[in-house]
């Protein structure tokens, strides 16, 4: 019989919540004493902008994760779904909406004295995430009668052509006017390759952060990446953020030389798809190390991996970069990222959490899963779930799936 | 060797049990409701069970839902392998095990050597599970048992659409209030189980139909058939063949491990 077992716990967790606690701080200090503007952006939104015009930079999409990791979202949901926010929609924006108009947050119990949310001077959004995010920012945009901008992004794109990169680069740029009245700040090409680069080298770190979990067996698994992901999504661009990851790949690259394995006895390797579900984080982790199986690669901890990010060419380049993410592209591109990350990573099979609120992060739809198991002989499991409304998750149900899943890898 | 091999499916509805020996020959069994206690359900069906038989149960595999609440098995494994297990060792053949227990439908295929190649559950909601037959015969006063002889009178039937329990239930309130006749009404629900079962995979040319509601030359036996154009074939004790694989199970692993015989 399977016996519960935890995963090793990272030492640098420590700093990164250090880390996270100054963001969030430095954010309400700002929205209390309006000495620094406050910019509202999606998680892959045009963040090196806004910081190099002098924001500070509040990412709503993250606070989704920690209404869901807290299980707050639960208790929130109703209140949105109450003024017409459906069930159906992006249950990170059902949570946020809720939550504020319960006038609370998470943040108030993880730190002490921050009350509420930070207020922003604007909200910028990217598109390439979803239409969901431009509804959750337009309500804010109405209730506090503030400007929301931003960046229709196309989707199903296939190969990056020169015209995306044109539109997706002019969009930017036309940002560039408004924010200067918004933060009555010139602004300064310099300061956003400085920015830019800073992001670049906090992608780069994080990428090889990630890809420790090539080696055999793995030092870190899905369920640490989730939370340490956290300074690439809110505080690329800034130095604490590089010197984070540095810290943070010391020890990844420590345990591989000493082949410390994240779930101790590792046995199967996996791929996961889709959202996290937030509210069970520690009892998936918990269940997958029980059944000896680290979960070694994600699209989802992936999807902060800006490579074509270029401080020579910055708008270009940003275009580019959010512009090819996973999520925006074809099934065809999609099905070869995955093949050949299962290749990088040694994996042994793949789970497709179908997330119901957040079908643009749900791969599971459209005969992927069956075109990729028969293009690659690697397994496929899907599971129903949801990233922050856990009614739509059987618990049960998934355990019985991951666990026969399981047993039919280990038997091959 | 003085003893026999046991497996114990506690399901959402039923609890199984069955004694295997050496041969894999079935040497008692039996079932019971589940209720609340598991642990008590289990030792219940396995007294039952031990009753009468020679020698003690050399090791015990519990599977189902309940797997985990077993203290006197030796090991667990998911229903979905035992299943196959149970299943490829009555028909032998490459197929799809179609199961429909209490809380979910299972769709397990099952290559030639009796190879899990796949399987997949219903999605969120009961329908095309047992428990919306039991809700439909429960909203209609009509007790399960009788739901077959209903419909094999039937000459016709109605069309259910709905994905949901409660708005298929709806949806038969609306066929009473227009005086649809039951037999017509009682084969639809059919019907409708078997269409949701067809959604959720392909099929092989040979279905193995398991669980409760499996029964040769049934309604819902041939409606299956015809919603998957596949040939059905139903085991001799259809509510046990994922406890018959578990105990085969059991009698393959104390083989291979020469575990310590199961607690008693």
């Amino acid at each position: 019989m399977a016996e519960e077992m935890k995963r090793k716990e990272i030492a640098a967790t420590k700093e990164m919540k250090k880390l996270m606690a100054k963001h969030f701080y430095e954010l309400d200090e700002a929205a209390k004493t309006k000495k620094q503007k406050i910019a509202w952006c999606t998680s892959v939104g045009p963040a090196e902008i806004l910081r190099a015009m002098g924001f500070l930079v509040y990412f709503p999409e993250n606070h989704g994760a920690i209404l869901g990791a807290t299980r707050k979202a639960m208790e929130y949901i109703p209140y949105a779904n109450r003024i017409g926010y459906t069930p159906d929609i992006c249950s990170y924006t059902t949570s946020d909406i809720g939550a504020y108009l319960k006038g609370e947050t998470p943040l108030s119990k993880a730190y002490e004295g921050i009350t509420c949310i930070p207020k922003p001077d604007v909200l910028a959004y990217n598109t390439n995430q979803c239409r969901d995010v431009l509804d959750w920012f337009s309500f804010y945009g109405r209730e506090w009668k503030l400007p929301v901008v931003g960046i229709s992004t196309p989707l199903s794109v296939g190969e990056i052509t020169k015209e995306y990169i044109a539109d997706v680069s002019g969009q930017m740029k036309a940002l560039i006017k408004p924010l200067e009245g918004i933060s009555g700040r010139k602004f300064d090409m310099d300061e956003l390759k400085r920015v830019l680069a800073l992001s670049l080298e906090t992608t780069k770190l994080w990428k090889a952060c990630l890809f420790t979990a090539s080696a055999i067996p793995s030092p870190i698994t899905f369920f640490d990446m989730t939370i340490h992901m956290g300074p690439a999504v809110v505080m690329r661009g800034t130095e604490e953020a590089v010197v984070y990851y540095k810290l943070l790949l010391s020890e990844l690259q420590d345990r591989v030389k000493s082949k410390v394995s994240a779930v101790e006895g590792e046995i199967n390797r996996l791929y996961w798809d889709g959202m996290p579900i937030w509210g069970k984080l520690r009892e998936h982790s918990d269940f997958f190390s029980s059944l000896k199986s680290s979960i070694v690669a994600s699209t989802y901890c992936n999807s902060w991996i800006f490579e074509a990010f270029d401080p020579d060419h910055p708008f270009d380049s940003m275009a580019r970069a959010y512009t090819e993410l996973f999520i925006v592209r074809t099934d065809e591109m999609k099905e070869q990222y995955i093949t050949e990350m299962f290749k990088t990573f040694s994996c042994h099979g793949i789970i497709y959490h179908d997330s119901k609120t957040c079908p643009n992060n749900s791969n599971a739809r459209y005969g992927m899963p069956q075109r990729l198991t028969q293009k690659t002989g690697i397994p496929h499991l899907i599971i129903q779930g949801d990233l922050n409304d856990l009614r739509l998750f059987s618990e049960e149900q998934a355990k019985t799936n991951i666990e026969a899943f399981i047993e039919g890898i280990s038997e091959r | 060797m003085n003893g026999y091999f046991v497996g114990v499916d506690i399901g959402a509805s039923y609890t199984k049990c069955v004694a295997i020996d050496e041969k894999e020959e079935t040497l008692r069994f039996a079932v019971t409701q589940t209720g609340f206690d598991f642990e008590e359900s289990a030792r219940k069906v396995f007294d039952e069970v031990s009753k009468g038989l020679n020698g003690k149960a050399l090791q015990v595999c519990s599977t189902g839902y309940g797997r985990k609440n077993v203290e006197f098995a030796n090991l667990n494994k998911t229903e979905i392998a035992c299943q196959s297990i149970g299943c490829f060792k009555e028909f032998g053949v490459e197929a799809s095990i179609v199961d429909i227990g209490g809380q979910d439908v299972k769709i397990i295929r099952i290559d030639v050597n009796g190879k899990r190649v796949n399987f997949k559950m219903n999605r969120k909601c009961a329908a095309g599970t047992g428990a919306f037959i039991e809700e439909i015969a429960f909203k209609i006063k009509i007790p399960v048992e009788k739901l077959e002889e209903i419909a094999q009178s039937a000459t016709d039937e109605i069309t259910l659409g709905s994905f949901c329990t409660v708005f298929t239930a709806t949806e038969i309130l609306a066929h009473i209030r227009g005086q649809t006749p039951l037999s017509k009404i009682v084969r639809g629900i059919f019907r409708s189980v078997a269409k949701r079962i067809s959604e959720i995979d392909y099929f092989s040319e040979r279905i193995v139909f398991t669980g409760g509601l499996s029964k040769k030359g049934s309604v819902l036996s041939k409606m299956i058939a015809e919603e998957t154009g596949s040939e059905v074939f139903v085991p001799k004790h259809p509510q046990i063949t994922c406890a018959y694989g578990a105990a085969i199970y059991a009698k393959e692993t104390f083989r291979a491990s020469s575990t310590p015989s199961a607690k008693d």
